[in-house]
């Protein structure tokens, strides 16, 4: 495998039939990030595009199961390990780390260089074959994952952008902001960001209530200088929800 | 030896990794041959020095979660106010969450940096007898992002730790980011030789949040870390206008209470989805005092007596061992 592996990297690599290579990013945890990679995915394939997520969250790996795949086994070829696919037609690829784990309550505990290394192995040793777009989930932050996974990917392939997802509160808005500044400092483009939980409708009485009182992402948009901000209705995300879990 | 020497190339996987003087990037270092005779990897002369710091700290708790935005840092805050509005109690909040510090929002202390990366290490007080420390606090704007790999982390926390003049706190509680990695590795390694009193493990009810929870129990089993209980956040949203509750985050598998059950763990209570919180902690200010009539406060109120009483038991326990 490490001849072929090598003969691969010099015709272009696993990415070499990737044509969009998108990130999702978030400061802040629990915004819905994996939920919108998977809902953007399957948006895509309806679309009749062929899609792939890689998912590097390596300690809490959720796109697995918002994709109700269970637990595959990961197959090797050739070109490194084959992706988990959600039907017999290829159209959605999957990687995550939570295919590899026997048992899919165990702790993934590691420290910083040994998550750098199998971010590496699952950028360039996955055979991700043709896609029309490659969606990165990503665990909150600025840290060894992110510097990981736009390090290998930019050896590899043009990466097109990042999506950045907040909630409406300061306490969001404040960790997207710091995120925003790691994509300028990696020159990373932002496409555009996305305002998850904007209100909640209530399903008995339909009235629509801000499960945040005012919004903070308008400080958001300054600091990005993006005109581009799409709020999430709130009955989208309760039926979301739904699905997520 | 410094886990990341001064002279150490970009990607210095760490003096006492067990790849020290070992990786690609050792290549040409100069401490490369010490690194790789493993002399670097004896025990932290820290670990000590941080014990000697921790006596006169009663009781240490972490606040836990596999999973991002449960409300870690919203229960770290308010479990301080609400340990501290005993006047005759010391108490002190330290954030280890490098990259997403929401500790200093919260706690109505944002804007209190100093001009650039200070290496001044005194808490800022919220009150007389609560104390904070967050790397928030030294940045210079809150726009700045943290981009350190883990060694660098690992290097600050310790330093939060040994240089900080915490002085006699009753409780410290120690806020944690999501998952099972540097920092949480790094906050019980460097606290191993000082008792910690145990963790709080927040949740939301949806299995996407379980599943992250029910490994950060398996990383509290496999480092010893005593759990005290589990507490269930955003558990059903009252609507303001009929007063229904909903489940915006549904327990399709039974919630914290059915993994409580499974896990032998104790569920310390249930905290439904009030707007008011949020909008407390965005404005930096109590939502115990703001708004103290919410059934959230009353959730809150229970669960910091059981944590109260969880850790005047292990002293008596300790005591009567002694």
């Amino acid at each position: 495998m490490g001849r072929n592996r090598h003969l691969n990297q010099k015709k272009g690599g696993n990415l070499a039939q990737v044509q969009h290579v998108v990130l999702i990013l978030s400061g802040k945890g629990g915004v819905g990030k994996s939920t919108l990679t998977t809902e953007l995915a399957l948006a895509l394939r309806h679309s009749g595009k062929k899609v792939g997520i890689l998912d590097v969250d390596l300690c809490g790996p959720s796109i697995p199961r918002m994709l109700s795949v269970g637990k595959p086994e990961v197959h090797q070829c050739d070109l490194g390990w084959v992706p988990v696919y959600t039907d017999a037609q290829k159209s959605l690829a999957l990687m995550s780390i939570g295919f590899l784990l026997e048992d899919p309550d165990e702790a993934v505990v590691w420290r910083g260089p040994k998550k750098t290394a199998l971010i590496g192995q699952f950028v360039s040793d996955v055979a991700w074959g043709e896609l029309d777009v490659l969606l990165v989930d990503t665990p909150p932050g600025t840290s060894d994952e992110h510097l990981a996974v736009l390090e290998n990917l930019k050896k590899q392939h043009k990466v097109d952008g990042a999506i950045l997802i907040t909630t409406p509160q300061a306490v969001s808005t404040g960790d997207v902001r710091r995120e925003i500044t790691f994509c300028k400092k990696t020159g990373l483009r932002i496409l555009g960001i996305v305002e998850n939980m904007s209100g909640f409708v209530c399903p008995h009485c339909s009235v629509s209530t801000p499960i945040c009182m005012d919004t903070h992402t308008p400080s958001v948009l300054v600091a990005n200088r993006s005109p581009v901000s799409f709020r999430l209705a709130s009955c989208a995300l309760f039926r979301w929800t739904q699905s997520s879990v | 030896m410094a886990d990341i020497p001064s002279d150490a190339p970009q990607h210095c996987p760490g003096t006492a990794s067990e790849q020290a003087g070992k990786t690609s990037a050792c290549q040409g270092c100069p401490n490369q041959n010490l690194c790789s005779s493993g002399a670097t990897k004896a025990p932290d002369p820290a670990i000590e020095e941080i014990a000697e710091k921790m006596l006169t700290v009663k009781h240490k708790i972490l606040v836990l979660s596999g999973k991002g935005g449960v409300g870690k840092s919203t229960f770290s805050a308010h479990l301080a106010h609400a340990l501290a509005s005993d006047a005759t109690k010391e108490v002190a909040l330290l954030d280890v969450d490098i990259c997403g510090p929401s500790i200093p929002r919260i706690m109505g202390l944002e804007g209190e940096q100093v001009a650039g990366l200070s290496l001044c290490l005194s808490p800022r007080y919220v009150e007389d007898n609560l104390a904070v420390m967050s790397i928030g606090f030294l940045l210079s704007s809150p726009d700045d992002a943290v981009i350190w790999r883990g060694p660098k982390k690992n290097g600050m926390i310790k330093q939060f730790l040994r240089d900080v003049d915490w002085g006699e706190l009753d409780y410290l509680i120690v806020d944690t980011p999501p998952g099972t990695s540097d920092e949480h590795l790094s906050i019980v390694q460097y606290l191993s030789s000082a008792r910690i009193d145990g963790a709080v493990i927040i949740t939301t009810p949806q299995e996407v949040s379980l599943q992250d929870v029910r490994k950060e129990i398996r990383f509290c089993q496999k480092v010893q870390l005593p759990i005290i209980g589990v507490v269930e956040n955003m558990s059903g949203f009252v609507c303001p206008k009929c007063k229904n509750t909903s489940q915006i985050f549904p327990p399709t598998t039974g919630g914290a209470e059915r993994m409580c059950e499974e896990m032998n763990l104790t569920l310390l209570g249930r905290v439904p989805l009030d707007p008011r919180i949020g909008k407390s902690c965005d404005e930096g200010k109590s939502f115990l005092t703001e708004v103290p009539d919410s059934p959230a406060a009353a959730a809150y109120h229970s669960i910091v007596q059981s944590i109260q009483a969880y850790c005047l038991s292990h002293v008596t326990r300790e005591e009567s061992a002694g």
